[in-house]
Protein backbone atom coordinates (compact mmCIF):
# COMPACT_ATOMS: atom_id res chain seq x y z
CA UNK A 1 0.00 0.00 0.00
CA UNK A 2 1.60 3.18 -1.19
CA UNK A 3 1.61 5.72 1.07
CA UNK A 4 -0.59 9.01 0.08
CA UNK A 5 1.35 12.35 0.25
CA UNK A 6 -2.51 13.55 0.48
CA UNK A 7 -3.46 11.81 3.27
CA UNK A 8 -3.38 13.63 6.36
CA UNK A 9 -2.50 11.81 9.77
CA UNK A 10 -6.00 12.02 11.74
CA UNK A 11 -7.42 9.69 14.51
CA UNK A 12 -9.95 7.63 13.96
CA UNK A 13 -13.21 9.71 14.62
CA UNK A 14 -12.90 13.53 14.05
CA UNK A 15 -16.00 14.05 16.76
CA UNK A 16 -14.29 11.98 19.26
CA UNK A 17 -10.75 13.67 18.55
CA UNK A 18 -11.50 16.75 19.65
CA UNK A 19 -13.01 15.69 22.88
CA UNK A 20 -10.74 13.05 24.03
CA UNK A 21 -6.81 13.23 24.87
CA UNK A 22 -4.93 11.41 22.30
CA UNK A 23 -3.02 8.91 24.67
CA UNK A 24 -3.83 5.70 21.91
CA UNK A 25 -3.55 8.19 18.48
CA UNK A 26 -1.71 6.22 16.00
CA UNK A 27 -1.16 7.23 12.11
CA UNK A 28 -2.47 4.24 11.05
CA UNK A 29 -1.87 4.60 7.64
CA UNK A 30 1.62 5.81 7.23
CA UNK A 31 4.33 4.46 8.71
CA UNK A 32 6.64 7.14 7.91
CA UNK A 33 6.53 10.02 10.78
CA UNK A 34 8.00 12.39 8.63
CA UNK A 35 5.15 13.81 7.42
CA UNK A 36 4.10 13.58 4.27
CA UNK A 37 1.88 16.49 3.85
CA UNK A 38 5.07 18.67 5.07
CA UNK A 39 7.40 16.66 2.28
CA UNK A 40 4.80 17.29 -0.52
CA UNK A 41 5.02 20.63 -0.08
CA UNK A 42 8.76 21.29 0.16
CA UNK A 43 8.78 18.90 -2.91
CA UNK A 44 6.36 20.83 -5.04
CA UNK A 45 7.61 24.54 -3.64
CA UNK A 46 11.40 23.23 -4.69
CA UNK A 47 10.50 21.84 -8.42
CA UNK A 48 8.38 24.83 -8.67
CA UNK A 49 10.10 28.41 -7.47
CA UNK A 50 13.49 26.66 -7.32
CA UNK A 51 14.33 28.46 -3.90
CA UNK A 52 17.65 30.18 -2.80
CA UNK A 53 16.39 29.16 0.58
CA UNK A 54 13.02 27.41 2.19
CA UNK A 55 11.23 27.01 5.00
CA UNK A 56 8.79 24.94 5.73
CA UNK A 57 6.66 24.87 8.93
CA UNK A 58 3.68 23.09 10.69
CA UNK A 59 1.78 25.34 12.77
CA UNK A 60 -0.91 23.19 13.57
CA UNK A 61 -0.27 22.50 16.50
CA UNK A 62 -0.63 26.38 16.98
CA UNK A 63 -4.10 25.66 16.74
CA UNK A 64 -7.54 24.09 17.50
CA UNK A 65 -7.37 21.23 15.90
CA UNK A 66 -5.54 17.39 17.05
CA UNK A 67 -1.93 16.87 17.95
CA UNK A 68 -0.18 15.34 14.61
CA UNK A 69 -2.28 17.77 12.34
CA UNK A 70 -0.41 18.87 9.02
CA UNK A 71 -3.23 21.72 8.48
CA UNK A 72 -1.64 24.62 9.49
CA UNK A 73 1.46 25.77 7.73
CA UNK A 74 3.82 28.68 7.10
CA UNK A 75 6.20 28.98 4.56
CA UNK A 76 9.53 31.24 3.78
CA UNK A 77 10.27 30.82 -0.02
CA UNK A 78 13.27 32.55 -1.32
CA UNK A 79 13.86 33.10 -5.46
CA UNK A 80 14.99 34.78 -7.49
CA UNK A 81 11.47 33.94 -9.23
CA UNK A 82 9.49 36.67 -7.65
CA UNK A 83 12.25 39.03 -9.38
CA UNK A 84 9.22 42.09 -10.16
CA UNK A 85 6.78 40.32 -9.33
CA UNK A 86 4.35 41.91 -6.58
CA UNK A 87 3.35 40.33 -3.48
CA UNK A 88 0.15 38.89 -4.50
CA UNK A 89 1.97 37.33 -8.15
CA UNK A 90 4.55 35.92 -5.65
CA UNK A 91 1.78 34.40 -3.42
CA UNK A 92 -0.55 33.38 -6.16
CA UNK A 93 2.68 31.04 -8.08
CA UNK A 94 3.07 29.93 -3.72
CA UNK A 95 -0.91 28.96 -4.30
CA UNK A 96 -0.52 26.94 -8.23
CA UNK A 97 2.00 25.08 -6.48
CA UNK A 98 0.26 24.28 -3.75
CA UNK A 99 -3.39 23.80 -5.25
CA UNK A 100 -3.75 20.25 -4.58
CA UNK A 101 -2.55 20.26 -0.90
CA UNK A 102 -4.79 23.67 -0.34
CA UNK A 103 -7.97 21.87 -1.99
CA UNK A 104 -7.32 18.74 0.45
CA UNK A 105 -5.69 18.79 3.75
CA UNK A 106 -4.16 22.65 3.87
CA UNK A 107 -6.56 25.11 5.91
CA UNK A 108 -4.20 27.88 6.61
CA UNK A 109 -0.64 28.86 5.02
CA UNK A 110 0.55 31.79 5.82
CA UNK A 111 3.16 32.60 2.95
CA UNK A 112 6.66 34.90 2.92
CA UNK A 113 7.96 35.00 -0.57
CA UNK A 114 11.27 37.08 -1.03
CA UNK A 115 13.98 37.76 -3.42
CA UNK A 116 17.39 36.75 -2.60
CA UNK A 117 18.03 40.29 -1.95
CA UNK A 118 15.76 41.20 0.14
CA UNK A 119 16.07 38.26 2.36
CA UNK A 120 19.73 38.93 2.27
CA UNK A 121 18.68 42.11 4.08
CA UNK A 122 16.18 41.14 6.30
CA UNK A 123 16.69 37.17 7.08
CA UNK A 124 13.64 37.00 9.88
CA UNK A 125 10.83 34.66 9.61
CA UNK A 126 7.51 36.47 10.18
CA UNK A 127 5.86 35.53 13.36
CA UNK A 128 1.79 33.90 12.59
CA UNK A 129 -0.42 35.38 15.40
CA UNK A 130 -2.49 33.89 17.81
CA UNK A 131 -5.05 31.44 17.07
CA UNK A 132 -8.34 32.28 18.25
CA UNK A 133 -9.89 28.60 18.18
CA UNK A 134 -11.63 29.44 14.75
CA UNK A 135 -10.71 25.84 13.46
CA UNK A 136 -12.72 24.17 16.65
CA UNK A 137 -15.79 22.53 16.06
CA UNK A 138 -15.49 23.86 12.16
CA UNK A 139 -17.19 21.16 10.17
CA UNK A 140 -14.65 22.01 6.79
CA UNK A 141 -11.49 21.85 8.72
CA UNK A 142 -12.35 18.40 9.95
CA UNK A 143 -12.99 17.11 6.54
CA UNK A 144 -9.51 18.73 5.89
CA UNK A 145 -8.26 16.62 8.84
CA UNK A 146 -10.14 13.42 6.72
CA UNK A 147 -8.93 14.34 3.49
CA UNK A 148 -7.23 11.73 1.89
CA UNK A 149 -8.32 9.37 4.02
CA UNK A 150 -10.50 7.16 1.81
CA UNK B 1 -18.39 52.75 17.96
CA UNK B 2 -21.58 53.65 15.42
CA UNK B 3 -18.95 52.86 12.60
CA UNK B 4 -18.09 49.47 14.71
CA UNK B 5 -21.99 48.56 14.89
CA UNK B 6 -22.52 49.67 11.40
CA UNK B 7 -19.77 47.30 10.16
CA UNK B 8 -20.98 44.18 12.17
CA UNK B 9 -24.68 44.95 11.19
CA UNK B 10 -23.63 44.88 7.75
CA UNK B 11 -21.85 41.53 7.84
CA UNK B 12 -25.09 40.04 9.91
CA UNK B 13 -26.78 40.96 7.12
CA UNK B 14 -24.76 39.45 4.46
CA UNK B 15 -24.37 35.91 6.73
CA UNK B 16 -28.24 35.95 6.37
CA UNK B 17 -27.93 36.09 2.85
CA UNK B 18 -29.83 33.17 1.37
CA UNK B 19 -29.57 32.73 -2.62
CA UNK B 20 -32.40 30.18 -3.09
CA UNK B 21 -32.61 30.79 -6.96
CA UNK B 22 -36.63 30.43 -8.48
CA UNK B 23 -38.13 30.65 -11.81
CA UNK B 24 -40.57 33.43 -13.29
CA UNK B 25 -43.32 31.65 -12.11
CA UNK B 26 -42.16 30.97 -7.93
CA UNK B 27 -41.10 27.57 -8.54
CA UNK B 28 -38.36 26.36 -6.94
CA UNK B 29 -35.94 24.64 -9.13
CA UNK B 30 -35.16 21.03 -8.35
CA UNK B 31 -31.88 20.57 -6.21
CA UNK B 32 -29.04 20.14 -8.70
CA UNK B 33 -30.34 22.72 -10.77
CA UNK B 34 -30.55 25.09 -7.74
CA UNK B 35 -27.11 24.25 -6.54
CA UNK B 36 -25.29 25.31 -9.64
CA UNK B 37 -27.94 28.30 -10.26
CA UNK B 38 -27.45 29.67 -6.71
CA UNK B 39 -23.20 28.97 -6.93
CA UNK B 40 -23.71 31.38 -10.04
CA UNK B 41 -25.56 33.60 -8.57
CA UNK B 42 -23.22 34.16 -5.22
CA UNK B 43 -20.52 34.46 -8.06
CA UNK B 44 -22.51 37.39 -9.19
CA UNK B 45 -23.40 38.98 -6.04
CA UNK B 46 -19.81 38.68 -5.04
CA UNK B 47 -18.86 40.92 -8.16
CA UNK B 48 -21.32 43.52 -6.61
CA UNK B 49 -20.37 42.74 -2.65
CA UNK B 50 -16.93 43.88 -3.66
CA UNK B 51 -17.76 47.05 -5.60
CA UNK B 52 -20.11 48.38 -3.41
CA UNK B 53 -17.77 49.46 0.05
CA UNK B 54 -14.11 50.83 -0.74
CA UNK B 55 -12.93 47.96 1.57
CA UNK B 56 -14.15 44.80 2.02
CA UNK B 57 -13.28 41.64 3.90
CA UNK B 58 -14.20 38.36 3.45
CA UNK B 59 -13.10 36.79 7.40
CA UNK B 60 -13.74 34.55 10.23
CA UNK B 61 -15.85 35.85 12.75
CA UNK B 62 -16.90 39.71 12.78
CA UNK B 63 -14.59 42.75 13.29
CA UNK B 64 -15.82 42.93 17.40
CA UNK B 65 -15.05 39.51 17.67
CA UNK B 66 -13.14 37.64 15.08
CA UNK B 67 -13.22 33.90 15.62
CA UNK B 68 -8.99 33.54 13.67
CA UNK B 69 -5.95 34.97 14.25
CA UNK B 70 -5.19 35.64 10.73
CA UNK B 71 -8.26 37.55 10.38
CA UNK B 72 -8.07 39.43 13.43
CA UNK B 73 -4.36 40.30 12.27
CA UNK B 74 -6.80 42.43 9.46
CA UNK B 75 -9.20 43.64 11.75
CA UNK B 76 -6.25 45.16 13.84
CA UNK B 77 -4.19 46.99 10.90
CA UNK B 78 -7.50 48.20 9.73
CA UNK B 79 -7.93 49.77 12.95
CA UNK B 80 -4.57 51.06 13.66
CA UNK B 81 -4.88 53.40 10.59
CA UNK B 82 -8.70 54.44 11.61
CA UNK B 83 -9.98 52.42 8.91
CA UNK B 84 -13.70 51.26 10.77
CA UNK B 85 -16.32 51.74 8.07
CA UNK B 86 -15.72 48.87 5.80
CA UNK B 87 -17.59 45.63 4.70
CA UNK B 88 -16.97 42.34 6.92
CA UNK B 89 -18.57 39.57 5.63
CA UNK B 90 -18.24 36.50 7.95
CA UNK B 91 -17.66 33.27 6.02
CA UNK B 92 -17.99 31.21 8.94
CA UNK B 93 -22.18 31.68 9.20
CA UNK B 94 -22.14 30.39 5.37
CA UNK B 95 -20.80 27.54 3.56
CA UNK B 96 -21.40 28.48 0.43
CA UNK B 97 -19.95 32.07 1.21
CA UNK B 98 -17.04 30.81 2.12
CA UNK B 99 -16.46 28.34 -0.47
CA UNK B 100 -17.96 30.89 -3.48
CA UNK B 101 -15.66 33.47 -2.21
CA UNK B 102 -12.44 31.31 -2.85
CA UNK B 103 -13.47 30.65 -5.93
CA UNK B 104 -13.92 34.39 -6.69
CA UNK B 105 -11.06 35.44 -5.82
CA UNK B 106 -9.15 32.48 -7.16
CA UNK B 107 -7.25 32.42 -3.72
CA UNK B 108 -7.47 29.29 -1.35
CA UNK B 109 -7.85 30.80 2.48
CA UNK B 110 -9.36 33.24 4.29
CA UNK B 111 -8.98 36.07 4.94
CA UNK B 112 -9.76 38.11 2.39
CA UNK B 113 -9.15 41.86 1.46
CA UNK B 114 -10.80 43.79 -1.20
CA UNK B 115 -9.82 47.74 -1.98
CA UNK B 116 -11.98 49.25 -4.69
CA UNK B 117 -13.32 45.90 -5.72
CA UNK B 118 -9.38 44.47 -6.44
CA UNK B 119 -8.40 41.85 -4.74
CA UNK B 120 -5.26 42.91 -2.48
CA UNK B 121 -4.67 39.76 -0.39
CA UNK B 122 -4.80 38.32 2.78
CA UNK B 123 -3.38 38.53 5.96
CA UNK B 124 0.08 38.37 5.17
CA UNK B 125 0.34 40.60 2.46
CA UNK B 126 -2.36 43.23 3.75
CA UNK B 127 0.52 42.93 6.95
CA UNK B 128 3.50 43.28 4.67
CA UNK B 129 1.72 46.87 3.10
CA UNK B 130 1.29 48.05 6.69
CA UNK B 131 5.28 47.37 7.24
CA UNK B 132 6.33 48.74 4.12
CA UNK B 133 4.62 51.81 4.13
CA UNK B 134 2.74 50.32 0.92
CA UNK B 135 -0.46 50.64 3.06
CA UNK B 136 -1.20 54.54 3.35
CA UNK B 137 -0.64 54.89 0.02
CA UNK B 138 -3.29 52.37 -0.97
CA UNK B 139 -5.59 54.07 1.60
CA UNK B 140 -4.72 57.39 0.21
CA UNK B 141 -6.02 55.96 -3.23
CA UNK B 142 -9.18 55.09 -2.13
CA UNK B 143 -9.62 58.56 -0.45
CA UNK B 144 -8.82 57.51 3.42
CA UNK B 145 -5.88 59.17 5.36
CA UNK B 146 -4.64 56.85 7.44
CA UNK B 147 -4.67 57.63 11.34
CA UNK B 148 -1.02 56.37 11.07
CA UNK B 149 -0.63 59.65 9.08
CA UNK B 150 -1.62 62.08 11.99
CA UNK B 151 0.51 60.20 14.59
CA UNK B 152 3.55 60.30 12.41
CA UNK B 153 2.68 64.35 12.20
CA UNK B 154 2.27 64.79 15.70
CA UNK B 155 5.77 62.98 16.38
CA UNK B 156 7.50 65.46 14.59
Amino acid sequence: MLPSVFRCVRPVSTTLALNRPLAHFRPHMDPDPSRPVERAIRTKLTNSLLPDHLEVHNESHMHAVPPGSESHFRVLVVSSKFEGLPLIQRHRLVNEALKEELSSCVHALAIQAKTPEQWGSNPTLAKSPPCMGGSRGDHTVEEKLKAGRE
Amino acid sequence: MNSLIRSTARCLRAGAAVYLPRQADGRVLAASARLLCAAADLQKDLGNMVKKDKVVVFMKGTPAQPMCGFSNAVVQILRMHGVDDYAAYNVLEDQDLREGVKVFSNWPTIPQVYFNGEFVGGCDILLQMHQNGDLVEELKKLGIHSALLETEKESK
